[in-house]
């Protein structure tokens, strides 16, 4: 009996220890937010008369597509500039650069040189007080600024850490459970033993096994039963070969469709433009991507999105990837003639026997993208969302109706057509789009 | 029981003191197995871990491996562009407009590129393109990317930069300058305004400085002639659309003669309109493409056509020269042909192809005689140029060494030169030699340097076809390899700073007002509407009819050496396509031959015949011209061949950069003395072995079966019912004779409704020259495969064009004799003699292709269902679904299918394009390449016409007029019309107007297979 007792304080000693692991998490997980907030809250100092709230707003209109706060962009980094150059300098500078460079003023014709000559738009519309509101806006402090950009990454580790936390508890606790077990069974067996009582084992008189063999029809049954199960599995098994659904290779950049297709809402036509007129929807060569990246050199993702898996720095690698196979210097905001071109992994293969194009699907029926590939703005990694399987595609071309409003081909096709099958909408296979040939030549 | 028994497994073993019994019982064998002859190196191996046991254990991890990865898919790799160019959209198609000129073929085209490779030919339609594509030039593009091309300059056979050969080069030429001996470049015709301009600014520095131009296939004479009576070094312009009466001697005006490109001009006045068309009457002694397609073939030797020429002088012009009767039967042939020509006024026009500078002269005369209309020296062609005078001149300059420099550029006459060993003696003694080549030919080999100049696809050019046309010729893609072109060498030769293309753009404005560079590059052609007018000079033509008419036959064979459709003179023999390519008349790809009439065969003991695995087989000859000998030349007995005349054609017994099986046939140039095509030959049979053809085609007559190739002679199709000439079959039904098309197995489903695809092929407009044939190669990824499965019948042409003689004069006697056949035994008898063509037969040609039947044969056969129809009216083709039953071709009744006998791409055995990565560069990326135990065949372009409909459907528009005609890359290709695609059930398309002609008429139409494809009754203007 004393053993009994003894059992139920080791599983109350684990219990508590489960009990205090996971408050510990979860008080861990609490205490970054309010941290972040106070980082927050102590980056605000007041600098110069201008406000720096409008000043954001100014900046982000007027100057951010050649000036960021930090890094050399078309122009300089302007965090500071209030203090490298007086105020009225400043003034002359925004509202006519180029006038200030001809009439010879030394420090503007310093700056046109060391910014590769390229002429600052001239922003007369500026006033001075919104002027002061920018240049409030860029003294702020940035090593104060800098902290809660990284407080999602640090949260996110730690609620990483708090959910490792939870299942250790939890393995721990069925481990416990299963040692109570053996030891309860132990206990009662010696209770039994010194109560006398002989716990026999039950010998059925027949074994089962050999009572089943013996059963022909049951035999037979389970026989049959076996094979066609191991049938449906080897026929699920064939048909799944060179089928490559949710296929998802690991890119030689980690290209997030879920930052620029659902975050920033980019068309998918914007980078796969020749989906429009082509067969193929094509990869974007990298200019493409240098429309943008020319000005987006590090990641600045919203601090309240949930970048999961990888960090800002990650992102802002992931970048210079880029700047590295196009050639880019961003220090120098140069093209620098050493390319490297990417090698992506193909994702979507179709065999060499069938054909499709794009542009019929896209341009012609107006199929959103999102019915083949599926929600890719929201993929942080790009896979196969659909089949790609010939019935998949029959299945489509069955049941979508053909758009043949607006498109004068469709005219006299589709007056015909409605008068022979008796019906207004037409089906892409009312149309012989199920025929062999349309698609394998 | 232990048992006392001995066993022994050899008498040896009872000997007991046996060594071998000792030594095979340690040993297991009883010598030592020589291991190290397969296992290398002995102390390696021992030194290796790798036991026996582990090696079993790779074996069986690797093979487990492998076949578990074949169930993955690979990984493939995508890489876009880092910047793309704009013009460039993977999967759309670019056209750039540019102009072949390689010295033989001339013609203003469009190159279709994909993603920056050209692969595909088309005719440029726009006003001033003068000459349309054929063959050659549609298989132009595949010999871009030869494998054998040159790939960088080399000097005296080691690879070498652009600078050293600017060095060498600019050494020599300061030499020659400083007194050395002269400079001299050597070129083909290039009829280019700016190239020759180079050339004489480049040569003005150096005393005695010429420019030769030598064509290898000449047409010296006639350009002597020319220059006698109009001053100018060019060839008359002919427009055959405009005669009505078009007398030939020995001229293949619809082949190569003076350049070609007569053909589209020539079908205009022949498919009958209004109930007229011309008569072509063709004096010949080869059976060439012009006289298959003459209404009237007389054939002459040589000598007598000259007698002939001078007889239709004499009746033309009136003189009175007195020349020798032409031998019967065909005097009085000569004579009405002659009487139609005069009669017939300025609608008749008379050409020649005798290399004679007299029979050229008269030709003039009689042409100007008549006024001829289609006679046009006033728009002089530029296409060939060459003097052979000049050229011998030049070979004897260059064997008395005064020639310091020979730049040489588009010409090869080691190869091509008659007296190919005096060139290569006289080439020895120049102490700078250049050749401008695209491979490493037989004379770039033994230059000084050769210079590796690139593809016309990657070169700038300018071309003057005919006065008047302006042609540019402009990259289709950047240079594959190290490549230079010979202008700008000569640019920077003479130290002019400017590239060639700066020059051209400077140039071409004196030839194009009002016109800026960027439209003259985009249209590639330039019209000159008003060209000036030319006086002919008086020329003595008495004379040069009376030295015709004292020509003498001499003893022997009067040889005419020609060019073959497929390869012309020589320059693309490496390219597989044209190779493959059967020769139009004779049906014979892979080889060039001597062809004999049968009677010469019969007295020279010469024969063809066939043989069960159905090759055709031939004997050999050895062929002596002027103590010259050319041994093992197979014969083929050739119907229409001139009696005491023999062909053999050019281009063919290349040996330097070709592929192995590219080296076919025997040289002919080394017979081609004085460069005149008229030669008399002695054959002599050799014994042995006799040689083995790769003929697609081994019967030659229809037996009379009218109702395959119809056809009426104009008399009947003007003035009898078309019931008659066009004669529709018919079957009983209920004891009732009804139109058999009336009668069917099976139900048809509506068509009335999308597009309906037909193609039309008119007979009369077909001359055979087999473009379409080439087109249909190359956008449709056909494979090559080679000689010897040709001869097995395994050609994967998809569009075939048939010939067939008559068994009589004509095929109405043909007919007319299988009706009159009684009984089994005639008819037998009849039969097997009909099986022989006439000595002069008439020749149709019939292009056949998949006829796409609405009740299709094929279809119902296949057991996977691997062909269906679709209601565009196509028959179509699923290769990934044919298990290669091949039902379906044994059910085919127009025998068109193709069946993938092996693996012909990446695959050694089959060492032609397919093979190699730079070959595969022209496939076709919208048409799949398929694999082995797949049966193919024409699909009418369906890739083109869905893309054609795709174009439309996205500019929201009904598909023009016409515009599906070009969708079909035949009848893209067909410059004569014959072919025309289209959908019979848009009103609007010259399809429904072609298919409800009386003319109008289905192969085999008796059985009710109801193709979309329909033929046009041939109408002959006998």
């Amino acid at each position: 009996m004393k053993k009994v007792g003894n059992h139920t304080s080791i599983s109350r000693i684990l219990f508590f220890c489960l009990a205090l692991s996971l408050t510990f998490s979860v008080s861990y997980a609490q205490q970054a937010a309010p941290e972040a907030a106070a980082a927050t809250a102590a980056a605000a100092p007041a600098a110069g008369a201008g406000d720096p709230v409008k000043g954001k707003e100014l900046f982000n209109a007027n100057c951010a597509s050649c000036h960021k706060l930090d890094a050399k962009s078309t122009g300089p980094a302007l965090r500071g500039v209030a203090d490298k150059h007086d105020r009225a300098w400043l003034y002359k500078w925004i509202h006519n650069s180029s006038e200030m460079i001809k009439s010879g003023d030394a420090a503007a014709v310093k700056l046109f040189a060391e910014n590769n000559k390229t002429t600052m738009t001239a922003f007369p519309q500026l006033s001075e007080a919104d002027i002061d509101n920018i240049m409030a806006f860029t003294s702020e402090v940035a090593p104060v600024a800098e902290k809660p950009a990284a407080a999602p990454v640090a949260e996110g580790s730690g609620s990483g850490a708090s959910n490792n936390l939870i299942l250790g508890a939890l393995v721990l606790v069925l481990g416990v459970l299963i040692v109570m077990l053996v030891l309860v069974n132990k206990t009662l067996r010696r209770i039994a033993a010194n109560n006398g009582v002989v716990v026999t084992e039950d010998e059925p008189s027949v074994s089962l096994w050999k009572a089943y063999a013996k059963n022909g029809f049951l035999v037979f049954v389970t026989v049959l039963l076996l094979m066609l199960a191991s049938a449906y599995f080897l026929y699920g098994y064939l048909m799944q070969i060179g089928v490559d659904q949710d296929y998802q290779p690991v890119q030689p950049i980690h290209f997030s469709h879920k930052i620029h297709a659902g975050d920033n809402g980019i068309d998918c036509k914007y980078c796969h433009s020749s989906a429009r007129v082509s067969k193929q929807s094509g990869i974007p060569s990298l200019n493409v991507c240098m429309n943008c990246h020319k000005n987006i050199a590090e990641f600045a993702g919203d601090k309240d999105s949930l970048y999961v898996d990888h960090s800002k720095e990650f992102y802002t690698a992931e970048i210079q990837k880029l700047y590295d196979a196009v050639g880019w210097d961003k220090n120098t905001q140069k093209y620098t003639g050493v390319q490297k071109p990417v090698k992506w992994v193909r994702i979507h293969n179709l065999p060499d026997f069938v054909y499709f194009n794009h542009s019929q699907h896209v341009s012609v029926a107006g199929v959103e993208c999102q019915k083949c590939h599926g929600p890719v703005e929201t993929f942080e990694v790009m896979k196969q969302n659909a089949p790609l399987t010939m019935g998949w595609c029959i299945n489509c071309h069955r049941e979508t109706d053909v758009k043949v409003e607006g498109n004068d081909y469709y005219a006299k096709i589709h007056d015909e057509l409605a008068k022979k099958y008796g019906v207004q909408k037409l089906t892409a296979a009312n149309m012989g789009g199920l025929e062999c040939g349309k698609c394998h030549y | 029981m232990a048992s006392n028994k001995k066993y022994w497994q050899s008498v040896e073993e009872l000997n007991e003191n046996s060594s071998i019994v000792e030594k095979l019982r340690n040993n297991e064998f009883v010598e030592e197995i020589p291991t190290d002859e397969f296992l290398g190196d002995k102390e390696a191996l021992s030194s290796s871990s790798t036991s026996r046991r582990d090696f079993l254990k790779y074996v069986g991890f690797s093979t487990a491996a492998a076949s578990l990865a074949a169930c993955e898919g690979p990984v493939i790799k995508s890489i876009p562009y880092v910047v793309q160019p704009e013009v460039i959209i993977p999967g759309v198609a670019d056209y750039y407009a540019t102009t072949i000129a390689d010295g033989f073929d001339f013609a203003n085209i469009l190159i279709k590129t994909r993603e920056g490779r050209p692969i595909k030919v088309e005719n440029n339609t726009l006003a001033g393109a003068k000459v349309s594509a054929n063959g050659r030039v549609h298989a132009s593009v595949l010999s871009l990317y030869d494998s054998m091309r040159l790939k960088q300059p080399v000097i005296s056979g080691k690879p070498a930069s652009w600078e050293a050969v600017d060095t060498t080069v600019k050494k020599g030429l300061s030499e020659a300058a400083a007194g050395a001996g002269s400079v001299v470049v050597l070129t083909g015709t290039t009829a280019s305004p700016s190239t020759e301009k180079l050339i004489a600014e480049f040569g003005a520095k150096y005393p005695g400085f010429k420019h030769v131009v030598y064509d290898a296939v000449s047409s010296s004479e006639a350009l002597d002639a020319f220059q006698a009576v109009y001053g100018e070094r060019a060839l008359a312009d002919y427009d055959f659309g405009k005669a009505d009466v078009i007398l030939s001697v020995g001229a293949d005006f619809v082949g190569d003669w003076q350049g070609g490109g007569y053909d589209s001009g020539y079908t205009q006045g022949r498919i009958p309109k209004n109930g007229k068309m011309s008569k072509h009457i063709q004096i010949e002694s080869n059976m060439s493409l012009t006289g298959a397609n003459a209404d009237k073939r007389i054939p002459l030797t040589v000598t007598e056509q000259k007698y002939a020429l001078v007889k239709i002088y004499n009746i033309v012009t009136g003189a009175a020269v007195s020349v020798p009767d032409v031998t019967k039967p065909y005097d009085q042939a000569v004579v009405n042909a002659a009487n139609q020509l005069k009669a017939a006024g300025s609608k008749g026009v008379f050409v020649t192809g005798l290399d004679d500078v007299n029979a050229q002269l008269l030709a003039i005369a009689i042409n100007n005689s008549l006024q001829s209309a289609a006679f046009n020296p006033d728009g002089a062609r530029y296409v060939r140029k060459g003097d052979a005078k000049a050229v011998a001149q030049l070979v004897a300059d260059m064997k008395a060494g005064t020639v310091h420099t020979l730049i040489m550029s588009g010409v090869n006459p080691v190869y091509t030169y008659p007296d190919s060993a005096g060139f290569t003696e006289a080439l020895k003694k120049v102490k700078l030699s250049v050749s401008f080549s695209l491979k490493e030919d037989e004379t770039a080999s033994i230059a000084t340097v050769a210079a590796a100049a690139p593809h016309y696809l990657e070169a700038w050019g300018d071309v003057t076809i005919a006065k008047g046309h302006y042609g540019i010729t402009q990259p289709t893609i950047r240079p594959l390899f190290n490549t230079k072109q010979f202008q700008d060498a000569l640019l920077s030769w003479s130290g002019n700073g400017q590239s060639y293309y700066d020059y051209l753009k400077a140039f071409a404005p004196t030839f194009t007002t009002g016109k800026t560079w960027n439209q003259l590059v985009h249209d590639g052609v330039y019209l000159n509407e008003v060209p000036a007018t030319v006086s002919a000079a008086p020329a003595d033509y008495g004379t040069a009819a009376t030295t015709l008419a004292s020509a003498k036959k001499a003893g022997g064979l009067e040889m005419v050496l020609y060019t073959k459709t497929g390869m012309g003179d020589g320059q693309q023999a490496n390219n597989p396509w044209l190779q493959e390519f059967p020769d139009p008349i004779t049906r014979v790809s892979w080889d060039n031959y001597v062809t004999v009439a049968k009677a010469d065969a019969d007295a020279l003991g010469l024969e063809n015949y066939n043989v069960a695995n159905g090759g055709l087989n031939g004997s050999y000859v050895t062929i002596e011209v002027n103590g010259k000998k050319l041994e093992k030349v197979p014969v083929i007995i050739q119907p229409g061949q001139a009696k005491g005349s023999v062909g053999l054609s050019l281009g063919y017994g290349r040996k330097a950069a070709m592929k192995k099986e590219m080296m076919v046939g025997v040289n002919a140039y080394s017979l081609y003395t004085n460069f005149n095509a008229f030669q008399v030959a002695k054959l002599t049979k050799e014994n042995g072995d006799d040689h083995e053809f790769a003929c697609v085609q081994l019967q030659k007559t229809l037996m009379g079966r009218g109702d395959i190739v119809k056809e009426a002679t104009l008399k009947d199709f003007n003035e009898k019912d078309v019931a008659d000439w066009n004669i529709m079959p018919v079957v009983s039904y209920d004891h009732k004779e009804v139109p058999a098309a009336s009668i069917d197995l099976w139900e048809s489903f509506d068509r009335t409704t999308g597009h309906h695809f037909n193609l039309s092929i008119d007979l009369n407009a077909c001359t055979g020259c087999g473009a379409c044939v080439i087109a249909c190669h190359a956008e449709n990824n056909v494979p090559v495969v080679g000689k010897s499965e040709i001869r097995r019948s395994r050609d994967m042409h998809w569009l075939r064009i048939d010939r067939y003689y008559s068994h009589e004069d004509t095929f109405a006697g043909d007919v007319n004799l299988k009706n009159n056949a009684n009984g089994l035994l005639e008819s037998v008898d009849t039969f097997t003699a009909m099986e022989d063509p006439a000595e002069n037969p008439q020749v149709v040609f019939q292009p056949v292709m998949c006829q796409h039947c609405n009740h299709a044969p094929c279809e119902t056969v296949c057991p996977v269902a691997a062909t269906s129809h679709g209601r565009q009216g196509q028959n179509h083709m699923a290769y990934n679904r044919c298990v290669g039953t091949r039902y379906c071709a044994n059910n085919c009744p127009y025998k068109v299918r193709r069946f993938n006998w092996f693996l012909y791409n990446k695959n050694s055995e089959f060492d032609y394009h397919m093979n190699d990565d730079l070959g595969r560069m022209v496939l076709n990326p919208d048409v799949n390449v398929r694999s082995r135990g797949v049966m193919e065949k024409c699909s009418f372009c369906i890739q083109s016409t869905q893309a054609t409909i795709l174009k439309a459907k996205r500019e929201g528009r009904p598909v023009a007029k016409g515009e599906f005609n070009d969708s079909c890359a035949c009848s893209a290709a067909c410059s004569t019309g014959a072919m025309v695609f289209g959908d019979v059930n848009e009103k609007e398309d010259p399809i429904v107007r072609l298919k409800e002609d009386d003319r109008a008429y289905h192969l085999l139409s008796h059985i009710g297979t109801q193709p979309n494809v329909f033929y046009h009754v041939k109408v002959r203007n006998t």
